[in-house]
């Protein structure tokens, strides 16, 4: 076997190795069991403090969403402010200038939604202040909000009746220093030896080989980074993302980076074993995602791996595979799967230009944020999984011949009709969005704010219709990846994105957190011989049908007409 | 009892009459207000109609671009039939229920009945004109008019009309058997009845209206399948709409009606055209299982039910104690004391006197040791105060036989031992839960009889399935706790309530919910009542008072206590023919998006031949096959859709498991094959 798969592999077993202490860790945590890291619980006291607020305090799911949309807003309308005027603040060795509103729109909502959609690239369009103070700021407020909304949902099941969710803040504060701060340290601390800067220096010059000049930025990048991975983020410091190789030095670094993208999703989802007493089920559920996580990055290696036909037809030989947009340094291997790895935790970051993927792994990544449960993003990932799981609970109760029933309290109508909306939400925002740009883009291709000349695509054909399906499948996963041949910094693109960024991050946590809220409320009802087991193999091959029949297929026009039509005109 | 019920009427499935109303019913149904009620129905119908307006207009303007008039006529046709058969199936259900329910109603239509007037005058009325309050009388050959409740009297009464049941019953005034049914026929004695129910709201006159349409509610699990369905219906539009713009970016025309094909195909129009036949025949089911139910919900709540309070006698055991032993005292010869048993219950007319005889008889085998003059014997009544009963013999030997301690009472106030031995056999018997008689003759004590309850043959196995489904049995008895819990371990009930008084049925009801279980109990009396309407699912018999049958929310027609089991699983059958179908239906999409979005794009996008993996002849035979197969489907599952998914008791898992198999995975290949199979036949015609 080649040493490019073999380090995938590598790679990811020792991600589910790392992931099983931190999940049970984890648990520790928020079960309020003490760990090493109760050193912290000064600084938290201080933090509750100094906000009056009290973090014993029981929260109903109405209070709890009360406050993590609360605070988001707040963060929102900061940022906003902060990134509407750098140009003004310290921390700006390179006089980079202010955001535009429609930017400053897009960029601060796509941050505080986790997503990371970058319409701008980092070495111009943001100073240090804000990179530090809204970007970095906002990596670690979003994933512990999801974090957050993800206990609270483990806390509606855990209880047989309860009416509290837990504290918000709470949750929030020790997902911050207890879960994200220590482990972006440490994956900081291996950025910074390998050579990602750590620097608040503007602009180093260096004069190339060729003798030319050459203006390089830098900054305190490597923060930033780690947390961008683990909170699976994506925005990267420089506009290459992690294809810049101040970003992603080496293989090393790499595989490291490779790691803290699927480090939390997957410990979380451990960690719901660990924190409900419900290994089996937890298994369950890491076994669909995982045997769904697998085939992707097994087609996506296979097909980067075989090369471009298209380049091949040429008569140039890729003894390499498809390296058209790919490092070097990394390879068409690690570059299949972090473009699986990134869009199955909406993470986003990229070590190999998507656009350039052949297109069966295009389309496949699309298809993985289309899904957006595979692991998913921190918290939010599970969020989006349960809904599957509410809705194949409710058919296969019903094929056993008994009111459904989840955890021991029974899914009825007005559950249902919460998840069946989530469930709705996702079709609509991509397929909507998509429709809307492709009109305009046939109506109105010369519109005053489009980009010119290459007016809006960068491709014509199949490939110009995934660069906008793609679009719209990262902002509503709030992935924030992108084909990026799309023109996509002006109003059109900034406004659109931003209310489907909006929309297809908070109604995913709204759902699922008022569906427990009310599951909880109810009253409990033992299991007996004829409660359906969730934590069977069977109910596993139904949330499997249910992700491929009813979210998958639903995409299947869609697809059709973007990467599948390309991969059969191609190959 | 037989434990396995006869169904005393049966409908073919698709009974001439019935079919040709319903396929009438199936055109009244159109109306787009009663279309509205199914949302997934109702945008098949608004597309058809769409169809309909694109072929006039293809037809009149001569517009090619939205295909060939003959095209659009023939999917305008396919849909609207598929239309037609999902309300026919819907109709069709409707007309078995209510033909069900009218049977019942047409025995007691029409019947003169006595009424007695207030001031003691007795008219003859129609039994339509009966209203709640009046009195009437039924003499021996009557047939009574309507429901109601004796006051006066007592009567043998034929109620095979209702139950299928020849034997007559006996139906007294002032006790738990005091209601009598319209349409049965009294067959002795004279009795005074008052009419409990208006004309028109009897229970068989609120199944039929919960059958027919108009107030037929749906029950909570068929809202939330709805609601789920709808959104799927919803994800389909969106899909649909969007794929406009996407065509015309890919310089692909697609016409409306194929636009209109795909989205008819892609929505649950399967379980969507069923789903209100499917609830209306488990009501159905529950009417020929002779069960009246007030409301759908409680069907289905049946199906979900965890525990079940089950009265010992009749339900568990067979009505009454058999004699099973004989145990002569020492030093009796145990031929005489089989003698003196027989001779002391000949005239005992309750079932463990007659069991006594017939016993002794056969161990007797024919022998007699003493002739006995019948003609001078003295036949002692068993009085309350006694407590035995027996017979005083012409030569004036004088046999008691009665309860331990009345017995005892006998023997030692005429100044004889009672021997110790008899005390332990008493004993003894009690603890294997039988009930010991003790035999004397003249003050001395000859032996010991056992009655022992004899238990349901069949039972057993009754509640293992139970078990399996998740149910868990309880045992309602007045015995005391030691024989209870014999009979309760041999016939294999999980719990037992002992010397059960009416309150303690209510506390265990109560508590079992406390727990979040959910509770049925059957019961006949007015002091059960309470415990019925308290119970998640209250069976009353159809005997009961009329009480019992306001407080339960189902009605036995055939007063038979093991119905209860019968009920759980037209329950489950409800709710899993929904399921299964559901499954069936969304597994359907996955042939139909390969036949039809190639056949969309095909010819502008050859690239996209490839998916065409049933190699379809034509993109017009492919959407064609697929409505078809569609449209067809309904039909071909309304059979199993009014008989019902059979319930199988082998856990939940493994049950998940066999209907994924069947109709997930099976959902997902029929098509498959069925839609290549019509392509090819349609071929053949083009």
């Amino acid at each position: 076997m080649n040493t490019e798969i073999i380090g995938i592999i590598i790679t990811y077993v020792v991600t589910v190795l790392l992931a099983i202490p931190l999940a049970m860790y984890i648990a520790k945590v928020f079960k309020g069991e003490n760990t090493w890291s109760d050193f912290m619980r000064p600084i938290e006291r201080i933090f509750f403090k100094l906000s009056g607020i009290n973090p014993k305090e029981d929260m109903n799911w109405k209070q709890f969403l009360k406050a993590l949309l609360t605070v988001n807003l707040v963060w929102f309308v900061i940022g906003f402010g902060l990134l509407f005027f750098q140009a003004y603040l310290p921390l700006n060795p390179d006089s980079n200038p202010n955001q535009s509103p429609d930017l400053a729109f897009n960029t601060i909502i796509s941050f505080v939604v986790n997503c990371d959609l970058q319409h701008y690239s980092g070495e111009t369009g943001l100073t240090y202040f804000t990179q530090l103070f809204v970007i970095t700021f906002l990596m670690f407020t979003s994933a512990a909000t999801g974090m957050a909304a993800l206990i609270a949902l483990f806390n509606g099941l855990k209880t047989k009746t309860t009416n509290s969710l837990g504290n918000f803040w709470d949750i929030f504060v020790k997902a911050n220093t207890r879960i994200l701060l220590p482990t972006a340290t440490i994956v900081a601390t291996i950025l910074i030896f390998n050579g990602t800067p750590a620097s608040y220096s503007g602009k180093d010059s260096i004069v190339t080989l060729q003798g030319d000049g050459v203006q390089v930025s830098r900054g305190p990048a490597a923060g930033m980074i780690a947390i961008k991975m683990l909170g699976t983020n994506g925005g990267g410091w420089f506009g290459a993302n992690t294809a810049h190789p101040f970003e992603n030095p080496n293989y090393l670094t790499n595989a490291a980076e490779s790691i803290s993208i699927l480090l939390i999703p997957i410990a979380l989802v451990f960690a719901l074993g660990y924190y409900l007493n419900r290994k089996k089920f937890a298994y369950v559920i890491f076994g669909i995602m995982t045997l769904f996580f697998l085939t992707f990055v097994s087609i996506n290696v296979h097909y980067e791996t075989a090369g471009n036909p298209a380049i091949a037809k040429m008569g140039i030989s890729e003894p390499t595979g498809s390296m058209e947009g790919k490092e070097v340094r990394i390879g068409p291997a690690a570059s299949a799967y972090w473009s699986i790895a990134t869009t199955s935790t909406s993470n986003g970051s990229v070590n190999a230009m998507h656009d350039s993927l052949t297109p069966i792994s295009g389309g496949v990544a699309m298809l993985d944020m289309m899904i957006n449960a595979l692991y998913g993003g921190v918290g939010v990932g599970f969020l989006n999984f349960f809904i599957f799981i509410i809705i194949a609970v409710f058919i296969s109760g019903l094929m056993v011949g008994r009111t459904p029933e989840f955890m021991g309290h029974k899914v009825e109508a007005r559950e249902v009709k919460i998840a069946a909306l989530i469930a709705l939400l996702s079709p609509l925002l991509i397929l909507a969005g998509t429709a809307l740009a492709s009109y305009l883009f046939m109506q109105y291709p010369n519109a005053d704010w489009a980009v010119k000349p290459g007016s809006w695509l960068n491709n014509p054909g199949h490939h110009g219709f995934s660069e906008i399906l793609y679009e719209y499948t990262s902002s509503n996963a709030n992935n924030g990846s992108g084909f990026e041949g799309l023109g996509d910094n002006n109003i059109w693109w900034n406004v659109s994105t931003g209310f489907v960024l909006i929309l297809g991050r908070f109604l995913p946590i709204i759902g699922p957190i008022a569906i427990v809220g009310l599951l909880a409320n109810k009253k409990y009802i033992p299991e007996s011989s004829g409660t359906l087991k969730t934590d069977s193999l069977t109910f596993g091959a139904m949330i499997l049908a249910i992700i491929v029949i009813v979210t998958a297929l639903s995409y299947f026009p869609a697809l059709a007409l973007g990467p599948i039509a390309e991969y059969f005109s191609i190959y | 009892m037989d434990i396995s019920r006869k169904h005393t009427r049966k409908l073919d499935l698709f009974e001439r009459d019935l079919v040709q109303g319903a396929l009438k019913q199936s055109f009244v149904k159109l109306n787009p207000r009663i279309m509205i009620k199914n949302p997934v129905m109702f945008t098949v119908e608004m597309g058809t109609l769409v169809t309909l307006i694109v072929t006039l207009y293809s037809a009149f303007t001569g517009d090619k671009s939205q295909g060939s008039v003959i095209y659009n006529f023939i999917v305008f046709l396919i849909l609207l039939v598929t239309v037609l058969f999902a309300n026919f199936a819907e109709a069709i259900a409707e007309a078995r229920g209510k033909a069900q329910a009218e049977s019942l109603r047409k025995t007691r239509e029409e019947t003169p009945a006595k009424v007695i007037l207030s001031d003691g005058k007795m008219i003859t009325k129609s039994s339509a004109q009966l209203l709640k309050g009046d009195l009437f009388i039924c003499a021996a050959g009557d047939v009574i008019p309507t429901d109601g409740e004796i006051i006066e009297g007592l009567a043998t009464i034929d109620e095979s009309a209702i139950t299928g049941e020849s034997a007559p019953v006996i139906r007294e005034a002032g006790c738990d058997k005091s209601s009598v049914t319209g349409g049965t026929k009294v067959l002795s004695d004279e009795i005074k009845v008052v009419v409990t129910t208006q004309p028109g709201e009897s229970f068989l006159d609120k199944m039929i209206a919960l059958v027919e349409g108009a107030s037929r509610q749906k029950t909570p699990n068929e809202i939330a399948l709805t609601i789920l369905l709808a959104s799927f219906t919803l994800v389909f539009i969106i899909v649909c709409v969007t794929l406009k713009p996407f065509a015309d970016y890919a310089n692909t025309p697609i016409t409306i009606s194929s636009f209109i094909s795909l989205f008819v195909c892609l929505i649950p129009t399967t379980i969507g055209g069923l789903l209100s036949a499917i609830g209306i025949a488990g009501m159905d089911r529950a009417l020929r299982a002779n069960v009246i139910t007030k409301s759908g919900k409680a069907v289905e709540t049946a199906g979900d039910l965890d525990t079940l309070l089950l009265d010992k006698t009749g339900t568990i055991t067979i009505g009454n104690r058999k004699a099973t032993n004989f145990y002569p005292a020492l030093g009796i010869d145990s031929d005489m004391f089989l003698q003196a048993c027989t001779l002391s219950s000949l005239a005992d007319e309750t079932p463990e006197g007659k069991s006594i005889v017939e016993l002794a008889n056969e161990q007797l085998n024919g022998k007699k040791l003493i002739t006995v003059d019948q003609k001078g014997m003295e036949f002692i009544k068993f009085t309350a105060e006694t407590r035995s009963s027996g017979v005083n013999l012409a030569d004036g030997h004088r046999i008691r036989k009665g309860a331990f301690d009345s017995i005892k009472n006998i023997v030692t106030s005429a100044g004889n031992k009672l021997p110790d031995e008899t005390e332990e056999q008493v004993k003894k018997i009690a603890s294997n839960g039988g009930t010991p008689l003790v035999v004397c003759r003249n003050e001395q004590v000859w032996g010991v009889i056992e009655l022992q309850d004899i238990i349901k043959p069949g039972i057993s196995e009754r509640f293992e399935r139970l078990r399996k489904m998740g149910v868990k049995t309880v045992m309602v008895t007045g015995d005391n706790p030691l024989t209870a819990k014999y009979i309760a371990d041999k016939a294999g009930v999980d719990d037992y309530i002992a010397e059960a008084k009416p309150e303690d049925k209510m506390n265990y009801i109560k508590a079992e919910q406390a727990q979040g279980k959910l509770v049925a109990m059957m019961g006949d009396g007015t002091n059960d009542a309470p415990a019925l309407a308290q119970a998640d699912v209250g069976v009353a018999m159809n005997s009961g008072t009329q009480a019992a049958k306001e407080a339960g929310n189902m009605v036995d027609l055939d007063n038979d206590p093991t119905k209860l089991i019968e009920i759980v699983e037209i329950g489950k059958q409800l709710l899993m023919t929904r399921g299964t179908l559901t499954t069936f239906s969304i597994a359907n999409d996955v042939a139909k998006y390969f036949a039809i979005v190639p056949a969309l794009f095909m010819a502008s996008i050859p690239a996209l031949q490839s998916l065409n993996i049933m190699k379809l002849s034509s993109p017009e035979s492919a959407i064609l096959s697929a409505i078809i197969f569609n449209a067809i489907i309904i039909p071909m599952l309304i059979p199993l859709a009014l008989r019902g998914v059979a319930y199988r008791p082998i856990g939940a898992s493994a049950l998940l498991r066999r209907n994924l198999l069947i109709y997930g995975l099976g959902g997902i290949i029929v098509p498959f094959i069925g839609i290549k199979l019509i392509d090819m036949v349609i071929t053949m015609f083009i």
